[in-house]
């Protein structure tokens, strides 16, 4: 898995390539966190390049979601979601929880 | 059936994953179920490493994984702490984000991802957990 985060004027966009599962998912929620630590509490992951993800790159977005949107107009959204993700995300009831653009500049306008 | 022993450690995940994904793929599976049954047997890994050996630094994981006509049959056996997916609470998953838990969930994609899902804890101390997809 590689991260990468791109900063934009009114959010940050972190971009995940490759797979997450339980022994990457920490770099992950590591990141996101870093993100909150530097002050960017919206935040556009961008998942156009990621094969795989697991339940505890779930779990990783959870946590990110809940310390965001403890600020003001904070909010992880989710762009570019691969099909074979979107459906887990879906069964695990996630799509509620995260707005979901199809282009990752669209996400970036969000904010 | 192909069998192999792994050390329970997260860094193994890809390489389970990968041996599951060849034997559902070349019986036939398509992309999307390739991708479930990965997802599921991911799920079940992950939580016989954390659960199951939570305080032990050298456990192994048993999988055997094998096709039979339109059907694979997925074996996970550990040797740690028995833990039955059964008696986990399933997740709401309709409360909203500050009372969403994400504990069960892992369970909650196996049973939903496979047709059948089946755990026993034997007298010998193993722990065998069974998994079953049909083609469609």
């Amino acid at each position: 898995m590689e991260i990468t985060v791109q900063e934009f004027k009114h959010c940050d966009m972190i971009t995940i390539k490759g797979r997450v599962d339980s022994s990457t998912a920490p770099q992950l929620a590591q990141a996101l966190e870093s993100a909150n630590d530097g002050g960017k509490y919206k935040l556009v992951v961008n998942m156009a390049d990621l094969e795989y993800m697991s339940s505890a790159g779930f779990r990783a977005l959870l946590a990110a979601q809940r310390n965001c949107k403890r600020y003001n107009r904070g909010e992880v959204v989710l762009a570019n979601v691969p099909e074979r993700i979107r459906e887990a995300l879906e069964l695990a009831g996630f799509t509620e929880l995260f707005k979901n653009f199809d282009d990752s500049l669209l996400a970036v306008g969000h904010f | 059936m192909q069998s192999v022993r792994y050390a329970a450690k997260f860094e193994f995940l890809d390489e389970i994953r990968e041996f599951v994904g060849d034997i559902a793929r070349r019986g036939g599976f398509g992309d999307k179920d390739v991708y479930n049954i990965q997802l599921a047997t991911d799920e079940a890994a992950s939580n016989i490493i954390e659960h199951a050996y939570e305080d032990t630094a050298d456990g192994v994981l048993d999988l055997s994984c094998g096709m039979d006509r339109n059907t694979i049959t997925i074996i996970l056996i550990d040797y740690g702490i028995s833990f039955d997916p059964s008696v986990v609470p399933l997740p709401d998953l309709k409360a909203d984000l500050s009372e969403r838990k994400i504990g069960g969930l892992g369970i909650f994609l196996m049973r939903k991802l496979m047709d059948e899902v089946h755990y026993e804890p034997r007298k010998d101390k193993s722990n065998v957990l069974t998994m079953i997809k049909h083609k469609r």
